[in-house]
């Protein structure tokens, strides 16, 4: 069963509180998306840190419900 | 290091060249777009890499997902260090930092032969 986008946002926030989530559904299919994140939590980290926080706010649903999502992480430090 | 077999094996595989794809199909026919995306990165660079195909071998498939505490495949290992998936290496293709990435590794590129 696919996830919704508000889901997706939803888990990322209650995982990393001060988050800015937006989610493009990429193919209006309701299965693949894109997901722009930053977040101070995000400061000192690597890429695959930052990456791995977002996975693991999403509870291993990537790569089962969770087909097709592209992250882009940012640090506000990194401007 | 681990009791766990696969995770041996996969040590093996990602320390046996220098720069190794864990990807679904084979280089010259990946079976999916995240993995030619990288695929595509690589050869654009002129990286020579080794590619795993997944989909040959669940164990791996599994497994390589604990290895890295990655979810995902594609999955990039230089130097026996995880580099990123489809995003993180298109992200870095893009703003010019694997190339730079690749220089600091000592790995050759293509583009750095000159």
């Amino acid at each position: 069963m696919p996830m919704s986008a508000v889901d997706i946002e939803q888990m990322i926030k209650e995982a990393i509180p001060d988050a800015e989530v937006r989610i493009d559904d990429l193919r209006g299919d309701g299965d693949h998306y894109a997901a722009f994140i930053s977040s101070a939590a995000f400061n000192g980290k690597t890429r695959v840190q930052q990456h791995q926080m977002v996975y693991a706010a999403l509870q291993g649903r990537m790569g089962n419900e969770l087909h097709a999502l592209a992250l882009q992480t940012s640090a506000p430090e990194d401007g | 290091m681990s009791d766990n077999p696969v995770i041996e094996r996969i040590k093996e595989e990602v320390d046996s060249s220098e720069v190794v794809l864990f990807m679904k199909g084979s280089p010259v026919f990946p079976q999916c777009g995240f993995s030619a995306a990288v695929v595509q990165a690589l050869t654009l660079m002129g990286v020579k890499f080794k590619g795993i195909d997944v989909l040959q071998d669940a164990e791996i498939r599994d497994g390589i997902k604990q290895f890295a505490n990655w979810p995902t495949i594609p999955q990039l290992y230089v130097k026996g260090e995880f580099v990123g998936g489809c995003d993180i290496i298109r992200e870095m293709y893009e703003n010019g930092e694997l190339g730079e990435y690749f220089s600091d590794k000592g790995v050759e590129t293509g583009q750095n032969a000159a």
